[in-house]
């Protein structure tokens, strides 16, 4: 499990994560989401070790975050951030092939290929797997690191905006393949989303963010209601009930 | 594979002819047969040595700043270590090779510090800026060097010092070169780790690199290979840019895979440009700084337009 406990994340005087507590289930998919600018992107920063909280704890299993060796860390926990180097001539499977590297350090084994040959399947992506990133549009670029991501076959896996670049039917092919990731493979992923829709659908835990405090955090049915979601963005919109889906009308 | 080792034939062939080339026949007497291992394999050894280490640390650059277009010469790194020199020739004129090495390095490494921490100062770092801001820092260097020599009257010498040139290179003044060689070889250890640091610091994080000191240990090997061919041969300019870029072209930025292309590639370049600068206008020589700077330009422009052109 992973554990947050009261993070504060502050550049001088402005406060970015305020007492920010959270305990990331086990198993699951959990959705973040909330408007620009209230911490989202930060608090992954701060599980990925790019930043130092302010103040707080982070534990993973028990163990504080900064007690784990590098490599022993990225065989737990993956993170991939919105902000990926996009000119690199880097053919998709040796990037998918880098998602194994905390585990042979540089010499693939059999193993190894096995995960490899499977990330890029499950991501539709073996047609494309000679080509170099740059070769490559926005969505089947996501999907690549995407790919890399899950050879790195963690128990803990975070995503900033995987969604980004990628068009209706690969956003839903990604979040189905979440989400059967969740599943047969008992993974706990989180999951940073703008488009709430998704989130209602494909999540079991919804955390929403806003000014760098965690608003609510509950069922999808818990926290898509018209009050805390007007609330939580500033805007008018209303939740619909389709089938057993909740949506959230916001385009008007 | 088998490209590779064409081109590593072809490569040791124009070695060859480089043992040949020269104002002294070798087989005309016994005394001139001696100069093959006074000064033509040294000056040959020297060439390919600078060529793949500088290619080599021109790479390393590119993956630590991010950016394509960058290399020690273009950054204020090669113009630090002439600081060096330069100080050392106003401060320590009689001082051995050996210091005026570390001295060099040591700039070096100011040099390239100095140029990266600029650039994480920089908050907008798109592909043009970085190497801008390399060009304009590099050329606040340069003037400061002139400006120095200016007053102690060194322009002459320390122009002698950093423009490219081998023709002093004999047995006993180029050994330092391997160990330029030897961090090549390092370099290929740590390839894996090198491509990742260019992939950005959160996926080498994310994939257990420790960050800080694989850009730490990329900076020192920069600064070394600068250095030593700093003191040893000069400035050889554009090296750095035009060899990764050629070899990306085919090869990719997997270092692991195009490593071994960038030391070839190097180390051909400068022997063929050295081989031209010895019999344009033979018996005398031309700079190889000024051969390197007219292909490298041409070349480089060449690999721009080819870039564009594939993103249209």
């Amino acid at each position: 499990m992973i554990e947050l406990s009261n993070i504060c994340l502050s550049y001088g005087k402005n406060d970015i994560l305020t007492n920010v507590s959270l305990s990331l289930r086990q198993q699951g998919l959990t959705s973040i989401i909330g408007p620009n600018g209230a911490g989202k992107s930060s608090l992954l920063a701060i599980l990925n070790r790019l930043q130092k909280p302010t103040s707080g704890e982070v534990r993973i299993d028990g163990q504080p975050i900064d007690s784990f060796d590098n490599r022993v860390l990225a065989t737990r926990l993956s993170i991939l951030r919105q902000d990926n180097q996009i000119n690199a001539r880097i053919s998709v499977r040796d990037l998918v092939c880098f998602g194994r590297f905390p585990y042979h350090n540089g010499r693939p084994t059999a193993e190894d290929w096995a995960v490899i040959d499977q990330a890029i399947h499950y991501l539709d992506m073996s047609d494309l797997q000679d080509r170099y990133l740059d070769q490559l549009s926005g969505g089947q670029r996501q999907r690549a690191f995407i790919a890399m991501v899950l050879a790195q076959d963690t128990q803990y896996v975070f995503l900033d905006e995987p969604l980004n670049n990628l068009d209706m039917k690969h956003s839903v092919a990604i979040m189905k393949q979440l989400r059967r990731a969740c599943e047969e493979l008992s993974k706990s992923i989180v999951v940073v989303l703008h488009d709430i829709n998704f989130a209602s659908c494909y999540s079991d835990e919804i955390v929403s963010m806003k000014h760098g405090r965690i608003a609510h955090s509950g069922s999808p049915e818990q926290v898509m209601q018209d009050h805390i979601l007007m609330d939580l963005y500033d805007m008018p919109l209303s939740v619909q009930q389709i089938d057993d889906k909740r949506l959230c009308l916001y385009y008007l | 594979m088998k490209a590779f080792l064409l081109t590593l034939g072809l490569v040791a062939a124009l070695a060859v002819i480089s043992l040949f080339v020269g104002v002294a026949d070798l087989s005309a007497s016994e005394e001139n047969y001696s100069l093959l291992f006074l000064t033509r394999i040294p000056r040959t050894l020297a060439v390919l040595l600078a060529g793949s280490s500088l290619a080599i640390a021109g790479v390393i650059m590119q993956m630590l700043a991010r950016n394509k277009f960058v290399e020690p010469t273009t950054t204020g790194t090669v113009e630090w270590a002439t600081l060096g020199i330069l100080l050392l020739l106003i401060f320590a004129p009689e001082s051995s090779v050996m210091v005026k090495l570390i001295v060099a390095c040591l700039f070096a490494v100011v040099g390239a510090v100095s140029f990266l921490f600029l650039l994480s100062r920089i908050r907008i770092q798109s592909e043009v800026i970085v190497p801008l801001v390399g060009i304009m820092y590099s050329g606040i260097m340069s003037s400061t060097i002139t400006f120095i020599a200016f007053q102690y009257d060194l322009i002459q010498s320390i122009w002698t010092w950093i423009q490219g040139d081998f023709s002093m290179i004999m047995r006993g003044r180029y050994e330092l070169l391997w160990l330029s060689g030897v961090l090549c070889i390092a370099a290929y250890i740590t390839a894996n780790q090198f491509t990742l640091v260019g992939l950005g610091e959160s996926v080498a994080k994310n994939l257990g690199v420790n960050y800080r000191w694989i850009v730490i240990w990329g900076v020192c090997m920069v600064a070394v290979i600068s250095g030593i061919t700093v003191v040893n041969a000069g400035v050889i300019p554009f090296l750095g840019l035009v060899v990764p870029n050629l070899v990306s072209v085919f090869m990719g930025d997997n270092l692991r895979k195009s490593l071994p292309w960038i030391a070839l590639i190097g180390a051909g370049l400068v022997l063929a440009c050295d081989l031209l600068a010895r019999t344009l206008r033979y018996p005398y020589e031309v700079p190889i700084g000024i051969i390197m700077g007219v292909f490298g330009s041409v070349i480089f422009l060449s690999i721009l337009l080819h870039r564009n052109r594939q993103y249209d």
